[in-house]
């Protein structure tokens, strides 16, 4: 017994004197918690964070409570829309959970799909017992969640695929000598990363193609544009996603770093894309953070062409944004690309 | 002739340490070049600098009389000391990714049977004994018919009998016109395989030539060896040195006949007693006062 508590002791501490003394890999494990608790501290506001996201009708930029109780609910933010029709859009696509309009005929609009909206309505009748806010209809068939979260799930998938695909390979790579190796060779630096983007690049389009068609069959997903254009999202998509995660293993050599630095990026990508839900009425500061992230500009064009039928000329901005941005990793990423461990 | 690969004044300052310190040397087409010293020496460091991998501090290396460049990546093939392969590829499909590479490409299939791999091709390359990853790493080096071929440390960490394979194997790609430029600490390894050697310690070469002519130029004599414990008495005059990382005391002798008189005289017990031919270790002592496996 004693013999084998001293061969665990023995490799508990090697384990242990591996991890401190690999200081990139510690100092990431310290501060990646620090940055995300901070990070998610600011951006919902601590515990008081709203649940809710309930548009009011009005061309006033602020909500003046004494319209009516209902706009003094806990844990709901209300934000003012000025725009009817496309305050009715926001609820159909899920990025507002209720609208209401106070100013006579009071009238809600609330997506029958949208679990959040069921029960921010309880709320209202709760605050309105007397039904003087009439409930309204949304025109046309409204759009589930599940047609909402897709382009997100989906999205999802590609970052992680992308940044852990490529990013730890190449950690790996460098840290067991095949770069080197490879070094050795006619290849170039660039030949060799373009490669690796071609390589992922087939792979996650063809494994995001699957699963969009295998959900579409079985769930009826809701797609109003068209699939051609979705497929030029994905890809240029997939390309800036694959160019982050080249750039975060142009250096590193411990595998664990580059986990560390790949969740730094990953989680609020996660949390501020709009993968799950929509970042509608959140402060200025949070939707301008949102704009630096590639899978939100991939995830708004993605559901800009599914939900509301866009062209490829209408996401042509996003587009853009996101050749920009490949072009800006792919630049500091061959600028401070290493073969080797040091 | 115009050497092959030229070193001119190669230095590699790392934090705190010359690892390479000025050095030259020129590689004639067609032969065995060894560097040859303990871990350390910067024999690794001197072939990475050469081979492209590793920046050097100042100095140049030339291939073909022009600064070492593209054509000089075509015609090399290497086999570093320690490397990793693709992983989940098998032997064959680690060749063809190699070859895949370059302009000039070897017969996969040729390459196989050359370094004995032809019923291993379809193995997964990680699952390969340690002599059998060698000869993969060397074929990797040969998937471009390159005209000169480093092999850093090739045959550390083999059995006796691998090791032997491997030198055959060499001695077929020299048969071939290669020029190969070697690594090792063993000094078995250099005396059979190079035709020239460089003997490094501290980054500098200490001595260089052809093997025989250097032992021959430095020892007309043969060693007469006796261990340790063997030793009775005192030596009288005999020239002697004490090594005692073999347990054992040198008697340098030009007439064995005589010296074993004198030896038997003191009272020694020489039933243990060895005699043999002075080797590169024994030079490499000499030179720097440490030995080879240091």
């Amino acid at each position: 017994m004693a013999g084998r508590l001293k061969r665990i002791y023995a490799v508990f501490r090697a384990r242990n004197l591996e991890f401190v003394r690999d200081r990139g890999t510690l100092g990431w494990n310290i501060l990646l918690p620090f940055v995300l608790m901070l990070g998610l501290y600011f951006i919902f506001g601590g515990a008081s964070r709203p649940q809710y996201t309930v548009g009011v009708v009005q061309q006033a930029d602020d909500i003046d409570t004494v319209v009516h109780p209902f706009l003094e609910t806990r844990y709901v933010r209300f934000v003012p829309e000025r725009d009817l029709d496309e305050a009715i859009r926001k609820v159909a696509r899920h990025q507002l959970d209720l609208l209401v309009r106070f100013d006579p005929p009071a009238r809600y609009w609330v997506n029958p799909s949208s679990p959040k909206g069921y029960f921010v309505e309880l709320a209202l009748h709760e605050k309105d017992p007397a039904g003087e806010i009439v409930k309204a209809e949304i025109k046309g068939e409204p759009v589930r969640y599940v047609d909402w979260v897709l382009p997100g799930i989906l999205g999802m998938n590609m970052m992680f695929s992308c940044l852990f695909g490529v990013g730890y390979v190449v950690v790996r790579y460098r840290k067991n000598g095949f770069l080197k190796r490879l070094r050795a060779t006619p290849l170039r630096a660039l030949e060799f990363v373009v490669a690796q983007v071609a390589s992922r690049l087939v792979l996650i389009i063809a494994i995001t193609v699957a699963v969009y068609a295998g959900t579409s069959w079985l769930l009826d997903i809701h797609m109003v544009g068209s699939n051609t254009a979705l497929l030029a999202v994905a890809i240029v998509g997939a390309i800036c996603l694959i160019a982050v995660g080249l750039l975060l293993s142009a250096r590193v050599t411990s595998e664990e770093l580059a986990g560390g630095l790949l969740n730094l990026v990953t989680w609020p990508m996660m949390l501020l894309s709009g993968v799950w839900f929509s970042l509608e009425g959140a402060s200025d500061w949070v939707i301008a953070a949102s704009k630096l992230f590639p899978l939100t500009w991939m995830l708004e064009a993605a559901r800009a062409i599914m939900l509301d039928g866009a062209s490829l000329v209408d996401v042509a901005p996003e587009l853009a944004v996101l050749g920009g941005m490949t072009a800006v990793f792919l630049a500091a990423g061959a600028a401070i690309f290493r073969w080797g461990p040091r | 002739m115009e050497p092959v690969l030229e070193a001119c004044d190669l230095v590699k300052r790392y934090p705190g340490v010359l690892a390479v310190d000025h050095l030259s040397f020129a590689v004639r087409e067609g032969s065995c070049f060894g560097l040859l010293g303990p871990n350390g020496a910067g024999k690794t460091t001197t072939v990475e600098i050469i081979e492209g991998v590793t920046p050097a501090t100042s100095g140049e290396v030339r291939y073909r009389g022009e600064p070492a460049g593209r054509r000089f990546r075509e015609e090399c093939g290497i086999q570093f000391q320690h490397t990793a392969l693709q992983d989940f590829l098998t032997v064959r499909e680690s060749l063809e990714l190699f070859r895949s590479l370059y302009d000039r490409q070897a017969d996969i299939d040729e390459i196989l049977a050359e370094c004995s791999l032809v019923e291993l091709q379809h193995r997964d390359n990680r699952k390969l004994s340690g002599g059998q990853r060698q000869r993969l790493l060397l074929a990797v080096a040969l998937v471009n018919v390159p005209r000169l071929v480093f092999l850093d440390e090739p045959t550390t960490g083999l059995d006796p009998q691998a090791r032997r394979n491997f030198w055959e194997l060499v001695e077929r790609i020299r048969a071939r016109g290669t020029t190969v430029v070697l690594t090792t600490h063993y000094m078995e390894e250099a005396e059979i395989l190079c035709d020239e050697i460089a003997i490094m310690d501290a980054g500098r070469i200490v001595s260089q030539g052809n093997p025989r002519s250097l032992l021959e130029h430095r020892y007309p004599n043969v060693v007469i060896e006796l261990p340790i414990e063997d030793v009775r008495e005192g030596f009288g005059e005999l020239e002697h040195r004490v090594v005692e990382a073999r347990g054992v005391v040198e008697i340098p002798t030009s007439d064995v006949n005589t010296s074993l008189r004198r030896l038997a005289g003191q009272m020694h017990a020489l039933n243990r007693l060895r005699i043999r031919q002075p080797n590169l270790e024994d030079l490499f002592l000499d030179l720097t006062g440490h030995s080879l496996r240091a």
